[in-house]
């Protein structure tokens, strides 16, 4: 089966669920085996994770159920980062303005760029996302006031009415847990509603959709939008957790990574996006210390894994699993 | 914005967009025919310089570099097929950007670990290693009109291969109906082993043309390798025409907007500010290009007839 | 299954993320981080920064300031939120006395911040904003370089104590870039034939050559670093500029670029604070030194600075009893610079930047290789022009 192949049966088997549970019951009780460990070390690893999981969930939504694979996503969490920055650096810290903002920007730029880019389809639509994407991370670069291509320090972390919520690293991660759970849920329930059927079907057969009478441009503008907004968020997040932003956020390279981390975890099951992007991060961090030559070993691995790992992590284990039961 | 000026930077253009057009004729024509997605076609670029330098050094001839160079790069590059990319043709495009993009992290470190991560040099030969006087006042460097030769010959020698011979039969025939052409009997296979050792010399070429005026160093490909999607996604996927007519379009308007931007921006604000976003809206002008050809012709310039 | 798998992912990473070091006992050893960049074609200026450090180590016969020294080094790739993941692992994994690094500038300012709050001191061996250097100096974070704008005002000194009529001024456009211009114009005070700025990474340089050669300017200025300082300078020659207009720089012909650029640079200029014939028994070893180890390479500037961070550190320990737990006698301690640096003179300023002389270098041809030669001081005991905004003492 190939990976583009309509995705995964959708379907809310028992066994999903435990591993949707398994998975975060693991990432909420990190900060109490870190507490044994480097706690701010890896509680600002596992942030990381979160936070491209978020951006990873969006793309997965687009690519694995949407069919719209998208090549310049990181300019949505550059955007949402810039957002926190450029509010930051005049005196707006507090995130009752700069979440939403941030969120209504990039939604505004998903919005806007998507009525363009939906227009095309297939390897066109890859290069029109990429476009833009370049587009935005050339207009951050030449924005002087704000550090242009070196970036910029945030003066501190967001407020929220006032109260400096994010001091202390730990309200940080269960918030971003809390954001990262939310953004989880909510696309599943996007997913699973009508809309989510016409968004699914217009990938399989845009012609068929037209023709029962949707207007398929609409559905998959809104959902660009809501990815785009996953990715505002997702920036917003980051921003907080590194309390600096730099236009390196939103290169192309970047956005190859999250379809990477989607394809890593398997396409279409949207928790594989968690599992890619935890994969993904951490295989980096463990091979970098390893080697300083550690992407000899991580390139070979991205060819192996699609050589021989069809459906990434999640497919692996499930293929795994079905070759044990049978003996 | 002399007129002299003007002309050098179209010569300059002229060659940026040969070079892309060496490229992107390779990845259009894998593209087209194989339905493959090729993002290790830079490397091939890169490793074309890298093996130039390094026969350069053994033999002390840039043209017997050259040529060892393009026979070490085809033997790479179909060992690349032979192992990992003729296991990818059937699968879907994502599978196939993740797979070569692996190859491209791994040979930007190997060639990091064989030859050092120090930009190395190739020397021009020494016989055009000079400049010449096109017309009063206007100097050109001898080797950057030899790279446009080059460029301009190989392209009509694919305009030739491409329209007057089988195997350009089969090539164009592929292009738009793989499944037809394959049902008559055709060795698909070894069609596209041909089609991929071609691509992967023409990449090979550019790179050692390229070499004596660009440094040579790991990961030289990854910028021209988007240069190179952006190009032939405006001249239309499969079309060796659309290529060509895409990458001469990008070269000059890259390169007449680096050195004008600034200039037609100072009509309109004060020079300050003029110098410092001149630049970033040069860069951002292909993409802006790219952003619009789609808009209005969603399939690029010169869509690959038959070809849905 | 799925979780199973998850589980030891997380598992792993937790184990990896805290006990793969070792136990935590082991004070005796001196941990310095190292947070330099080590992929992508920058990777040649982080190894020299490596390889400079690791030789200070070397040969102080593996220990600075009497105590064993551990160099944990990361990679950070460039990018400025792996750099912050790495510089926490360091203080807060790893938990290193010092950490040495970067080598850019955008990565300084990414990492300043979660490196000293908790009191680990920062040395940076290259980049020196001027933002540390005046209103948000550190008394935690040391320069054993020079603020980013010296070199460029040396060579704007020269021009215009040289005579220079009309240069052509260029930078790639980021706040380094701009640094570097207005440091030239500083004390450049004539007429510029053009100033311009090039994308950063740009690559072909016709466009800006054949402005060049149509402005009329007699010299030119540039500051491109790396591969940029490569390209241009091979096209420069090609274009047939180089017998026709002045070439002064700033990082760009250097020991990094010149393997590369071989007898295209010839000649030109550069401004610096520090050059491989730099006349002091010190140097000579350590130049001497370097070749040995590193297969033949002349050291550039990053790694000479990087073996004064070394010596520093040497020095301020020796000073302290090679104890780091009272910071503020090691700061104390190391605001003395005890040591003697391969470039001869050195103190700290006020905003921990260095106060140091500055020469015009000029390219040379050693044997078969090319290397930079001091022609002429341009500037003695120069001080930043950055440090009267910094509020320490």
């Amino acid at each position: 089966m190939s990976m583009l192949a309509p995705a995964m049966p959708v379907r809310r088997s028992a066994r999903t669920e435990i591993a949707v549970a398994a998975i975060f019951i693991a990432l909420a009780l990190v900060p109490f085996a870190a507490a044994y460990g480097a706690q701010g070390y890896i509680l600002s690893l596992f942030v990381r994770v979160m936070v491209f999981a978020i951006a990873a969930l969006a793309v997965d939504f687009l690519c694995g159920f949407g069919g719209l694979i998208t090549f310049g996503h990181a300019a949505f969490i550059g955007l949402g980062a810039y957002t926190v920055a450029i509010a930051g650096a005049h005196g707006v810290t507090d995130m009752a303005i700069t979440l939403p903002l941030a969120i209504l920007v990039s939604a505004l730029f998903a919005y806007v760029t998507g009525t363009i880019c939906l227009r095309t389809s297939g390897v066109y639509f890859i290069m029109i996302t990429l476009a833009f994407g370049q587009m935005a991370y050339f207009i951050a670069g030449s924005l002087a006031p704000y550090g242009g291509d070196d970036g910029i320090t945030l003066p501190a972390r967001s407020t929220l009415f006032g109260l400096a919520v994010f001091k202390d690293d730990r309200a940080l991660y269960y918030v971003t847990l809390g954001f990262l759970a939310g953004a989880y849920f909510l696309l599943r329930a996007v997913v699973y509603s009508r809309f989510g059927r016409v968004f699914r079907g217009a990938r399989e057969n845009p012609t068929r959709m037209a023709t029962i009478g949707f207007d398929v441009f609409r559905y998959q503008r809104i959902g660009y939008v809501i990815a785009g907004a996953l990715g505002g968020l997702a920036g917003f997040l980051l921003a907080n957790a590194t309390e600096f932003v730099s236009p390196a956020y939103m290169s192309w390279q970047r956005s190859g990574e999250l379809i990477i981390m989607v394809i890593f975890g398997g396409l279409g099951t949207l928790y594989g996006a968690i599992v890619g992007a935890a994969s993904f991060l951490l295989l980096e961090e463990v091979l970098a210390g390893f080697t300083e030559n550690w992407k000899l070993i991580f390139g070979p691995l991205l060819v192996l894994i699609v050589l021989f790992a069809r459906g990434g992590m999640v497919g692996l284990v499930t293929s795994i699993k079905a070759r044990l039961t049978r003996g | 914005m002399s007129f002299t000026l003007f002309i050098v930077q179209t010569l300059n253009g002229l060659q940026f967009g040969v070079l892309l057009f060496l490229i992107a004729a390779g990845l259009t024509l894998v593209f087209g025919v194989m339905d493959f997605i090729n993002l290790a076609h830079g490397v091939q670029y890169m490793l074309g310089a890298y093996l130039a330098v390094m026969f350069y050094a053994l033999t002390g001839s840039f043209v017997l570099a050259l040529i060892l160079a393009l026979i070490a790069a085809l033997a790479f590059g179909l060992l690349l097929e032979f192992t990992v990319f003729r296991h990818l043709y059937d699968r879907d495009h994502l599978e196939q950007v993740i797979a070569t993009f692996g190859i491209i992290i791994f040979l930007n470190q190997a060639v990091k670990v064989v030859w050092g991560a120090a930009p190395l040099n190739l020397p021009i030969p020494e016989a055009l290693a000079g400049t010449v006087q096109l017309m009063p006042g206007l100097v050109y460097p001898v080797w950057r009109l030899v790279i446009i030769a080059s460029g301009l010959i190989v392209a009509l020698m694919l305009y030739l291969l491409v329209s007057r011979t089988r195997v350009g039969m089969l090539v164009r025939a592929g292009a738009t109906h793989a499944r037809i052409v394959s049902a008559l009997g055709v060795d698909i296979r070894r069609l596209f082993m041909i089609v991929f050792g071609f691509g992967t010399m023409l990449a090979a070429f550019a790179g050692v043309m390229i070499a004596p005026i660009l440094s040579v160093e790991p990961g030289m490909g990854d910028s021209v390798l988007i240069l190179a999607f952006v190009v032939i996604v405006i001249g239309g996927i499969g079309s060796m025409r659309g290529a060509f007519m895409a990458a001469l379009l990008i070269g000059l308007v890259d390169t007449l907007g680096r050195s004008f931007m600034i200039d037609i921006l100072r009509l309109v604000m004060p020079p300050s500010p003029a110098r410092t976003v001149g630049p970033a809206i040069a860069s951002m002008l292909i993409y802006v290009l790219m952003a619009l050809v789609l808009y209005f012709r969603p399939a690029g310039l010169f869509p690959a007839k038959g070809r849905s | 299954m799925a979780n199973k798998l998850l589980m030891s992912v997380a598992a792993a990473a937790i184990m990896v993320a805290s006990g793969a070091q070792g136990p935590a006992f082991a004070q005796e050893k001196l941990k310095i981080g190292v947070v330099t960049t080590l992929s992508g074609p920058a990777a040649v200026l982080g190894q020299q920064l490596r390889n400079g450090l690791q030789l200070a180590v070397k040969d102080n016969g593996g220990k600075l300031g009497g105590r064993e020294v551990e160099l944990i080094i990361q990679d950070d790739e460039l990018k400025p939120d792996v750099a912050v993941s790495k510089a926490k692992a360091l203080v807060d994994r790893d938990k290193v006395d010092f950490v040495v690094g970067p080598i850019f500038s955008n990565i300084l300012v990414a990492i300043m911040k979660p490196v000293t709050e908790g009191g680990t001191i920062l040395i940076s061996p290259n980049a020196g904003t001027s933002n540390f250097a005046g209103k948000d100096c550190n008394p935690n974070f040391f320069v054993t370089s020079y603020q980013n704008d010296q070199n460029h005002e040396v060579m704007g000194k020269y021009a215009q104590d040289a005579g220079i009529k009309k240069p052509f001024i260029m930078a790639p456009n980021y706040p380094a870039g701009k640094d570097s211009l207005s440091g030239f114009k500083r004390f450049y005070k004539g007429e510029l034939a053009d100033e311009i700025y090039v994308p950063l990474n740009q690559l072909d340089y016709s466009a800006e050559l054949s402005k060049i050669a149509a402005s009329g300017a007699d010299a030119v200025f540039v500051f491109l670093p790396g591969g940029m300082g490569v390209n241009f300078v091979k096209q420069f020659r090609q274009a047939g500029l180089a017998d026709k207009v002045k070439f002064l720089s700033a990082f760009t012909v250097d020991e990094s670029t010149l393997p590369a650029q071989k007898e295209a640079a010839l000649g030109f200029f550069g401004g610096a604070n520090w050059a491989p014939d730099l006349d002091n028994p010190q140097n000579k070893k350590f130049v001497a030194g370097y070749e040995k180890e590193y297969g033949g390479a002349i050291p550039g500037s990053y790694a000479f600075q990087a073996y004064d961070a070394g010596l520093l550190i040497d020095g301020a320990l020796k000073a302290t009893g090679g104890k780091t737990d009272n910071k503020d006698a090691l700061r104390a301690a190391m605001k003395k610079a005890p040591f003697t640096s391969l470039r001869g003179k050195f103190k700290f300023g006020n905003n921990n930047y260095p106060i140091q002389d500055f020469y015009q270098v000029k390219v040379v041809q050693v044997g078969d290789k090319f290397a930079t030669s001091i022609d002429k001081k341009v500037f003695t005991d120069y001080q930043d022009p950055h440090a009267k905004d910094c509020s320490m003492k």
